[in-house]
């Protein structure tokens, strides 16, 4: 536990980046490092922009301007097959979980292994056993997804995005919609991951607990000034910090009004 | 004191006095149910009495007669308010009931956010039919693109470079084929013997009920079996296409495939159309053997001619021509459904009624793609004298 945010490398760089939609600026401005082995909080009010950096920085949307760069690579500036090079090594948990419902867990594990890998269906088979049985999932292989519950769907999209061995997850939300104490073990799990794997984690998120739990790094998006009024370890933040709009949001507005 | 009490001629019970003192205070007490439903006292009337009673400063309340209350009272203080905020009047909420002040500060605590609201704009003619077009052209590029793109993935699909399930492909022959048959069963034998009475009725004038089976022969196998296999599937397929591709959208498994690096038109579209492609003309030529019974039905049973004789009617009837015309409209309409329930599904917002909305129009696109298609085809077939 603990690792400290500046022992790593930086291994996301975001550049003055704005993004919006059909003329409408979501954000301006932002500019953020994040290093290898954080988990980096992007938090921030409802509808503040969160998910739709996470769109930016996982190649789904395109910044109206600004740079992301992976290890030093222009994300969006690069020909695609670079950009879909740089893909490959994310794995990404959607607020839904975004299974597909036509297949069952293990085949939905198995799916990005097909794509990328040459192993056998043995193989793959195997893989997917673990990196479910990673996420308390053993024994739920040929499950469809409408066969669980939205916790253990969760999971399986950890699952999922954890197949290829990737070097950042991107969660999503991952507490949404999740009572405390799935919410407690997932905030675990994502410890766990980040511990044992060294795996760079970004989380989507407004859940003050897993905030604290598992945040050793974040930017908060204000979303009256349309940008990022702070940034660094959270739990400095709500010591430190004396933006008021900051000390509302990590207070649930006890404080900063 | 000096004070001049006025009361409004309230509809009721529920009514509104005003007494207004030299200081500049407006007493107002609210008197009977201040409930939704029972005729109450307009906000007007207060800003009236303010208006015409000379300068108020503030604005006091008196509810011992209140009795019930309920919105209604609320939205009535808000108005006020919200004058008494334009106006510089002071508002001292005193005087209401303790749950009344309450809802009332609730109201309030978040002011409206600026640049929020929605303005409703009247736009005249010309800017109308500006955006109209504007909005046809760009939705006339999208589709150019996706049929590019559709064809795109086919050519991988027949150099075999193409991602997607086995599996998937064979659900879906099992979906758009076998699943299909009881419909289109008992669509083209009605049809038959539509086209059966509709023949016999001009046929018997002249005593050539006989060519009732040339009639439905060659009305079947050279169109319509293939435009009524068309339009069941477009109804039946193609909506469910853009339904689940629509749900695929909205519960982000499409953004799942894209971050993998996996292409939507390969993986969910391709499989699609290469489905209805391959099962539309095997559809069309059971539907052409059900019309032609159909017809044989009403040939048989009511024209009284011999099932031999009807039977080699038909076939002398036929060529393998008109055959083959009817073989390419059912893969040219399996195309169309295909591509039009995808775009669609694939063009979904993420909401259910956009979900909703992708279904219907992906039936209306394909059936107006079937008919316009039916069109070409038959004035092709007209200039070639086939």
């Amino acid at each position: 536990m603990g690792i400290d945010s500046m022992a790593g490398k930086p291994i996301i760089t975001v550049n003055h980046l704005d993004m919006g939609y059909d003329g409408f600026m979501v954000m301006r401005d932002l500019t953020f490092t994040v290093n290898k082995g954080d988990i980096f909080i992007i938090m921030g009010g409802s509808g503040c922009g969160k998910s739709t950096l996470l769109k930016i920085l996982i190649g789904l949307k395109e910044p109206s301007r600004g740079q992301v760069f992976y290890n030093n690579v222009s994300f969006w500036e690069t020909g695609p097959e670079e950009r879909q090079g740089i893909m490959k090594r994310f794995g990404t948990l959607y607020q839904s979980g975004a299974l597909w419902s036509s297949m069952t867990l293990a085949e939905n594990v198995i799916l990005p292994l097909e794509q990328y890998t040459e192993l056998s269906p043995g193989q793959m088979r195997e893989i997917a056993s673990l990196k479910l049985s990673l996420v308390g999932l053993a024994g739920f292989e040929d499950f469809y997804p409408s066969e669980i519950s939205g916790g253990m769907r969760k999971r399986a999209g950890i699952a999922r995005a954890m197949a290829l061995d990737p070097d950042i997850l991107f969660f999503d939300e991952p507490s949404a919609g999740l009572d405390p104490v799935s919410a407690r073990l997932l905030d675990d799990l994502i410890l766990d991951l980040r511990d044992s794997l060294g795996t760079t984690i970004v989380v989507v998120t407004h859940e003050l607990a897993s905030i604290f739990i598992i945040g050793n790094n974040s930017i908060y998006l204000d979303v009256d000034s349309r940008t990022m009024t702070a940034s660094g370890d959270p739990k400095k933040l709500l010591a430190e910090t004396k933006d008021p709009s900051v000390r509302r949001f990590l207070t649930r507005g006890a404080e900063g009004a | 004191m000096n004070v001049n009490n006025r009361t409004t001629p309230g509809p009721s019970e529920n009514s509104l006095n005003f007494s207004q003192s030299p200081d500049g205070t407006l007493l107002i007490q609210i008197r009977g149910d201040w409930k939704l439903g029972n005729p109450l006292p307009s906000a007007d009337e207060v800003e009236r009495e303010l208006t015409a009673g000379g300068r108020a400063q503030r604005i006091r309340f008196e509810a011992s007669e209140l009795k019930d209350w309920d919105s209604a009272l609320l939205t009535f203080l808000i108005k006020i308010k919200e004058y008494c905020s334009r106006n510089q009047i002071l508002l001292e909420p005193e005087g209401l009931p303790e749950g009344a002040r309450r809802l009332l500060r609730l109201a309030s605590v978040v002011p409206e956010r600026k640049g929020v609201s929605k303005e409703i704009k009247t736009e005249s003619f010309l800017p109308f039919m500006g955006g109209k077009a504007i909005a046809f052209f760009r939705s006339a590029t999208k589709m150019i693109a996706f049929i590019g793109e559709a064809t795109i993935a086919l050519s991988k699909f027949f150099v075999g470079k193409a991602t997607f399930r086995r599996s998937d492909l064979l659900l879906l022959l099992q979906e758009c084929g076998a699943q299909a048959l009881p419909v289109v069963s008992l669509i083209s034998v009605l049809l038959g013997l539509i086209l059966g009475f509709v023949g016999a009725i001009e046929l018997k004038l002249f005593g050539a009920q006989l060519f009732v089976a040339d009639v439905v022969a060659i009305g079947m196998v050279r169109v319509m079996g293939a435009i009524m296999t068309g339009i069941i599937m477009a109804g039946r397929t193609g909506a469910a296409f853009a339904a689940q591709l629509g749900t695929m959208e909205v519960n982000e498994e499409i953004d799942a495939l894209k971050t993998l690096g996996i292409s939507p038109m390969e993986f969910l579209v391709l499989p699609r159309m290469i489905a209805l492609v391959i099962m539309m003309p095997l559809l069309c030529v059971y539907s052409d053997l059900l019309g032609i019974l159909g017809g044989l039905i009403v040939g048989v049973g009511m024209l009284d001619l011999g099932l031999t004789e009807y039977l080699n009617r038909t076939r002398e009837a036929l060529s393998l021509t008109t055959f083959g015309i009817g073989i390419l409209h059912s893969a040219v309409f399996g195309v169309l459904v295909a591509l039009s329930g995808c775009l669609r599904g694939m063009q979904s917002g993420r909401s259910a009624s956009a979900v909703g909305y992708a279904a219907t129009s992906a039936v209306v696109t394909g059936i107006v793609a079937i008919i316009v298609a039916t069109a070409v085809i038959t004035y092709v077939c007209q200039v070639l004298g086939i």
